[in-house]
């Protein structure tokens, strides 16, 4: 990944912060420089600049996003934004269903994760919504495999999560324009895959420490 | 407005102000530096805290005559915009008013202090209690969503009222011009903001000295009769006092003093009960323990409207 931030990437989280005026709290660790994945609740477009704003500018500049390729090479503007703007790493979605047989499967799932894993190196860290599209809000939706394929593949990565209050309400799923609401973000305590913790439990666990985060409980 | 700093009342009564809040501050902080007497802490921060909203306060008020007639309706515009904001994060709204809500903050609000800047006084009062009232339901009926319609359309606008329309009212007192007395604009809005805070201040220290008897003990514990009273009186005394900054004579600094005490009150009465439905203490607590604009200004907003009408009805002719 090049170095710096992209002017345009500080401009639109000036503006998100701006709209969003999110209120950022670290309840369970402290900003670090440290290799993370930060995985949280999706339920709006604004949810990864917000996030990604929240973060010290030093973070920042080796913080990318995990995003659907299929979404974000639909329109050469949203190309522009995904890859020159936040180098988003983009990833197909349901890759895995398309494919013809169980084997196929595996291979797919390996080399997306094999992707996510180059995507963090030796340095970065990565911003992922597990749920992997947008939800209404009203409770975080079930996960998807891969945040637990990368956190056995990398277990030196520390895993941060953290949960976005009333982004539903300011930009939902559908509309293309917000409504400035005040919003919440709140990163929670690390987590890590447990010795001999099965995938599903481990899913779940995330879910719970997600969806733990929750303050207010906006309508 | 840059002529009102050439109006001795005004530098005199706004100079009498700053005058009481460097003394007030000094006291905070000295309260602050060996909190050792049996005032609680968090007395002593709220009373830091209310300190700090009277300067903020201040600035605007200053900022307001500097900026002159344009930069006011901004100012006070984005007061509005802000105060509407703390009120609609609080109270739930649903998905199918994403698009009024987005007209109420983006449109509206603005519409309402560019027609106060064209002195267009007619829709001024009307836009939001009639148009924005009959737009409101109907922005909602055509998102088609048609559970809780009416509880809905009116948490808009009643947001739209008191935060849109109300504090609007306060702004107009600079900026339309009346015949009957010119020059007085500045001095009625500081006047009207005095009598207002001070009423929250006195009833709050009455109530902490004798208050005994609730008033409605269900919407906020605080709120006594004696507090109510003892506000009242003294509130009204002190804006007697100011009459020589007005077009007021004294006694009828009294009527209008008293008149701001009573709305005053009943603003920070049912700003509480709407507190008190969605279970929190402050609209600006969020995150922080703090107050926000709107429970700062919730008495004011109640008590502008009225106070400029009358203004305008027995002064402006």
């Amino acid at each position: 990944m090049s170095e710096g931030i992209h002017p345009v990437a500080s401009l639109l989280a000036a503006v998100a912060r701006g709209i969003t005026g999110v209120q950022v709290q670290w309840a369970g660790c402290e900003p670090d420089e440290r290799q993370r994945i930060y995985f949280a609740n999706h339920t709006s477009h604004l949810d990864f600049v917000v996030l990604w704003s929240a973060l010290p500018s030093e973070i920042r500049a080796q913080t990318r996003p995990i995003a659907a390729k299929d979404y974000w090479e639909e329109t050469s503007l949203r190309h522009y934004l995904a890859e020159k703007v936040f180098k988003a790493v983009l990833l197909e979605r349901g890759a895995m269903s398309k494919a013809r047989s169980h084997e196929d499967a595996k291979f797919v799932g390996r080399s997306l994760i094999e992707d996510m894993a180059a995507a963090l190196g030796e340095r970065n860290s990565l911003i992922l919504f597990p749920e992997g599209t947008r939800g209404s809000g009203e409770k975080v939706g079930e996960f998807r495999g891969g945040l637990y394929h990368l956190a056995v593949r990398r277990p030196d990565v520390e895993l941060v999560p953290a949960y976005m209050e009333n982004m539903n309400r300011i930009l939902p799923k559908g509309e293309y324009l917000p409504v400035p609401m005040l919003s919440l973000l709140t990163f929670g305590k690390p987590i890590q895959v447990q010795a001999g913790e099965d995938k599903d439990a481990f899913l779940e666990r995330a879910r719970e420490a997600v969806s733990s985060l929750r303050r207010i409980g906006f309508a | 407005m840059l002529r009102a700093i050439h109006d001795p009342r005004l530098m005199w009564l706004f100079g009498g102000v700053l005058c009481l809040l460097v003394i007030l501050t000094v006291i905070g902080h000295a309260l602050r530096q060996n909190p050792k007497s049996n005032v609680s802490r968090s007395t002593i921060d709220n009373f830091n805290a209310q300190i700090a909203a009277w300067w903020k306060m201040c600035v605007v008020f200053a900022l307001s005559l500097v900026l002159g007639r344009i930069g006011s309706l901004v100012l006070f515009g984005i007061l509005s915009f802000l105060a509407m904001r703390e009120y609609l994060t609080l109270v739930p709204t649903r998905r199918g008013d994403h698009r009024t809500l987005f007209w109420s903050f983006f449109v509206i609000i603005p519409l309402q202090y560019c027609v106060l800047g064209f002195h267009w006084y007619i829709v001024f009062a009307i836009m939001i209690p009639v148009l924005a009232c009959i737009f409101i339901p109907t922005s909602i009926a055509i998102a088609g969503d048609t559970a809780h319609f009416v509880e809905r359309a009116a948490k808009i606008q009643f947001g739209l009222m008191v935060c849109g329309y109300c504090l609007s009212h306060a702004c107009a007192l600079l900026q339309l011009t009346f015949p009957g007395i010119g020059g007085h604009e500045a001095r009625l809005l500081l006047y009207l903001g005095i009598v207002d805070q001070m009423n929250d201040l006195l009833q709050y220290v009455w109530g902490k000295l004798i208050g005994k008897n609730k008033i409605a003990w269900r919407v906020s514990p605080n709120k006594t009769w004696e507090g109510f009273l003892g506000g009242l009186v003294s509130a009204t005394a002190l804006g007697t006092l100011l009459w020589w900054a007005t077009p007021f004579t004294s006694l009828q600094s009294a009527g209008m003093s008293f008149t701001i005490c009573i709305l005053g009150f009943a603003g920070g009465l049912v700003m509480s009960a709407i507190k008190r439905d969605i279970g929190i203490k402050d609209f600006g607590a969020v995150i922080e323990r703090r107050a926000g604009i709107l429970d700062r200004i919730d008495s004011l907003c109640f008590a502008a409207p009225i106070f400029f009408h009358l203004v305008r009805y027995y002064f402006a002719p």
